[in-house]
């Protein structure tokens, strides 16, 4: 039994699912860190307001933002092609989310370090950039990934990519960066009810609705784009050898428009996850309106979940198309690390995750409870 | 062929963003520790004194923590970003001990400093402290995962070429995670952090002594300060991480080009104290040598020999030449991969496969490589002995200034006299020693590995990412902004937390200078 468990065909499913588990965990928690970040601005007017937002995710942001780190290490780790050749070839735009996200440590650390007003106004700039620039950049990404991106390997794999920063700005893609965007601050505003005391949670319950009924009328309309195939699509056209060696050049894999529902179509109990992706931030919407910040917020973690899990299975077994050479797409059985490096981090991780999510839960626990606007004045630590 | 101008300035931008990085690691990981000392010392003797110096120096720890994670995330990412074809060549191998960093380190000390900062009025003191000795905990076993990985690019044990995917894949991973280099500079790395931290929480106290401020405060991190110090100063130079240079040829060489040893001497080697090292004539003017001491040193034997850097060259080029028939195996295989003569052919021959790569700065295909490319070559294996040479003996002269500051200090806290001034100005002034350390002392060891990226596996300049050179410029010149921007922020937020002082102050109970805490 657990033999199966350790056959190279396995573990690439096992990773590949592990890689959508760690950028799901990584929005769900993070998520809301960046959504509060853009949020500032328009749920907190006085300075007393915007340290409540701020110290909702003080204490917890910063193991949030792991889940982005241990994300980069994992497909580092599970997939070398895949790190090597999205990071080089969005290289701008990778350094743009760089920039955006070294903003936030220090914003939130130097905030609230000196008096003055303009000190303070410059630093919730920075952490409106902060949650702003990644939630749009992500997006972007992923709408690139589904519409193909311009690379190729030469035939020692060295990955050479084709295009530039404004290729990855097209339409679509912009598009994709305002779902995410709308979903993140959905999910920031569902934080904040749930978190912030006063008018800081009122205003973002009242925001919430909003950026939930965008998230969900969004997402529909990107699954109306890929019926009527302006993503394109992909799929593999040789037979699939699941435990082969990780070489993406043994492959030939068409471009089709109609590929992306592919999978949706062979198993229609899949449906359910846009579905949902559709139905959960609607849910969300009316807990805002009902005040119910619990069910608010676990609703919009759902629709997270189910929002990135859609482009996921609609992609699978790819996940890097390239548009220029579609046979140097990477796929789930041709872009892993080594079969023994698999079941080496599958080990660190069964010993590891199930400890993380332990003490995150607990320090999630101890933190229980509204951040006030007394509590804020009664810490000289706080934010 | 790549663009020389695009490696060395992808070669610039790791080593600027690296070395940034490291300004605020050490400090991060000596902190941590001795926070977690005061604070073990509250909670056993409930005195609050200590209470208030874990939370002072622990707002000094926040500030740095900041910076060092802001850092940190550019590190993470940048393999992908600008070194592409290495992150595809080994990161079946590298990439695993990043992963695992995030996942058993990063992790927790990230999770658990929210609460160092945020629990001290939601836990009871107990928990407290073991949070806080979570967050050391996690800051120590990330710098033991970083310093495997980098150990593994020094020596790259368990691991192979596979024709089949074209990269390093791992054949023995339990040989990465005890590879004796990553060991030895882990041990050595992580000592220098806590002299880091010890030097400054010295200055620092220093600073309060001198100024007749906080004085019960800065009287006991002071003594803490002596003690972690010279005990983690005496931990850096005893285990230097010259015990690793043994292992490999590139670390040879780069023991050979540390000592500006040309010939290989009769063992016990002499050690040349100070000189000047040419690289043109291949000698080093004005030597100064001290007998047998190099010997000692390098083998910790009398018998031992230790190559000379002519001796390595000839090594490297014999490596050169055997590494050829491995090259062309590998383009065999490319052509067809069941030749099986071909694979017996890049078995027997693909431990040097990496020297032939070497010709490629030279030459598209080395088999097509001339004589003079070959010695060439060879001749690349030697790092710029000069720039070595100096670096490495500001680091030990930093160390061992270091360690007479440490000696010092703890002579008199174990005195009932008065410190005198001089000792507390010594101490503020030593306060940027350990900082030259450790930055030249990285500069010793990556610059000591080229021309590999990976030792005797992947030349630097083949592992880029093929990005142009504007994008290059613009990444250098924004991070030298942005970071430039932080620094000068840091600097000036440290410095007026140091002006303020604790939040809560002390009684002062005696002026006198004495270092023996009344209590």
């Amino acid at each position: 039994m657990i033999e199966f468990l350790f056959d190279y065909t396995t573990l690439r499913l096992i990773w590949w699912i592990l890689l959508g588990v760690l950028l799901i965990a990584f929005a769900v928690t993070d998520g809301f860190d960046m959504g509060v970040g853009v949020l500032l601005p328009f749920v907190a007017k006085t300075d007393i307001e915007r340290r409540v937002a701020i110290n909702t995710v003080g204490p917890v942001w910063e193991g949030n933002q792991v889940w982005f780190i241990l994300g980069g290490g994992a497909i580092f780790a599970a997939w070398p092609a895949l790190y090597a050749m999205s990071f080089s070839g969005f290289y701008l735009a990778m350094f743009l989310v760089l920039f955006a996200l070294i903003l936030r440590p220090v914003g939130f650390k130097y905030r609230s370090k000196r008096d003055s007003q303009r000190w303070r106004n410059n630093w919730d700039w920075a952490l409106f950039i902060g949650g702003a620039v990644p939630a749009l950049i992500f997006g972007v990404a992923i709408g690139n990934v589904l519409q193909g991106v311009p690379f190729h390997f030469t035939d020692d794999l060295r990955p050479i990519y084709e295009g530039n920063l404004f290729g990855l700005l097209n339409p679509l893609a912009i598009f994709c960066g305002l779902v995410s965007v709308a979903m993140l601050v959905m999910h920031g505003a569902a934080w904040l009810a749930f978190k912030a005391d006063g008018v800081v949670g009122e205003r973002a319950a009242a925001i919430g609705p909003k950026a939930a009924l965008l998230a969900a009328v969004l997402f529909a309309l990107g699954g109306v784009f890929i019926f009527l195939g302006w993503f394109g699509g992909y799929e593999v056209t040789s037979p699939i050898v699941w435990d082969g060696p990780s070489n993406p050049l043994r492959k030939t894999v068409a471009e089709n428009a109609g590929a992306w529902l592919r999978n949706f179509q062979n198993m229609p109990l899949l449906w359910l996850v846009p579905l949902l992706g559709i139905l959960l931030p609607l849910v969300a919407a009316a807990g805002f309106r009902a005040r119910k910040a619990g069910l608010t917020f676990f609703a919009s973690q759902l629709s997270i979940v189910c929002i990135i899990a859609t482009v996921g299975l609609a992609m699978f077994p790819i996940i890097l198309p390239s548009s220029t050479n579609p046979g140097h797409s990477l796929a789930v059985f041709d872009a892993s690390s080594s079969r023994a490096t698999l079941r080496n981090m599958l080990f660190a991780t069964a010993i590891f995750l199930p400890l993380i999510l332990l003490y995150t839960a607990w320090v999630y626990r101890v933190l229980w409870g509204k951040v006030s606007e007394k509590d804020i004045h009664d810490a000289d630590h706080a934010y | 062929m790549t663009d020389p101008l695009l490696v060395e300035l992808s070669r610039l931008q790791f080593a600027l963003t690296a070395m940034y990085h490291f300004l605020f690691v050490p400090l991060t990981l000596g902190l941590s520790i001795m926070i977690a000392m005061m604070e073990t010392v509250y909670v056993m003797t409930e005195r609050t004194i200590w209470r208030d110096m874990t939370k002072f120096w622990g707002v000094l720890f926040g500030i740095n923590f900041a910076l060092g994670v802001a850092t940190g995330i550019t590190m993470e990412f940048q393999f992908g970003m600008n070194w592409a074809f290495y992150s595809h060549y080994v990161g079946d191998v590298f990439g695993a001990p990043l992963a695992i960093e995030g996942l058993m380190a990063f992790f927790l000390e990230a999770t658990f400093v929210g609460l160092f900062f945020f629990g001290w009025e939601k836990l009871s003191a107990r928990a407290h402290l073991a949070v806080t000795w979570l967050v050391a905990l996690g800051t120590n076993f990330s710098a033991l995962w970083i310093l495997i990985a980098n150990g593994w690019m020094q020596n790259p044990v368990g691991a192979a070429f596979n024709t089949d995917t074209m990269r390093m894949e791992v054949t023995d991973f339990i040989a990465v995670l005890f590879n004796p280099v990553a060991q030895a500079k882990f041990v050595h790395t992580v000592s220098a952090g806590y002299v880091c931290g010890a030097t400054f929480v010295l200055g620092i106290s220093a600073f309060y002594m001198l100024r007749g401020r906080h004085i019960e405060l800065a009287k006991r991190s002071f003594v803490i300060a002596a003690a972690f110090g010279t005990a983690s100063a005496l931990s850096v130079i005893v285990l230097g991480d010259e015990s690793g240079y043994e292992i490999t040829d590139n670390q040879k060489m780069k023991l050979a080009a540390m000592e500006a040893m040309w010939e290989t001497e009769p063992a016990p080697a002499s050690f040349t104290a100070i000189g000047i090292p040419d690289m043109q004539d291949k000698t080093t003017h004005f030597a100064i040598r001290i007998p047998w001491v190099m010997g000692l040193i390098g083998t910790r034997s009398i018998d031992k020999q230790i190559p000379g850097i002519f001796e390595l060259v000839e090594r490297a080029e014999k490596r050169i030449r055997d590494g050829i028939p491995a090259y062309d195996a590998l383009e065999q295989l490319k052509a067809d991969r069941n030749n099986a003569a071909a694979r017996a052919s890049f078995d027997a021959t693909r431990a040097d496969l990496g020297y032939a790569l070497l010709l490629k700065r030279y030459v598209a295909d080395p088999r097509q490589a001339t004589e003079e490319q070959i010695k060439q070559a060879a001749w690349d294996t030697v790092p710029t002995v000069p720039a070595i040479f100096f670096t490495f003996r500001i680091m030990v002269a930093c160390g061992f200034l270091l360690l007479a500051v440490f000696l010092t200090s703890l002579w008199y806290t174990m005195r009932e006299a008065p410190a005198p001034r001089w000792l507390f100005r010594m101490a503020l002034f030593a306060m940027p020693l350990p900082w030259i350390a450790v930055e030249v002392g990285w500069f010793v060891a990556e610059f000591g590995r080229q021309p590999w990226v990976i030792e005797g596996v992947l030349p630097t300049f083949l592992a880029t990412s093929q990005l142009g050179i504007s994008d290059l410029i613009i990444t250098i010149l924004g991070f030298t902004l942005v970071y430039g921007t932080l620094a000068v922020i840091e600097v000036r937020l440290m410095l007026a937390a140091i002006a303020k002082g604790p939040a809560t102050e002390h009684a002062e109970i005696s002026r006198s200078a004495t270092l023996v805490p009344a209590e």
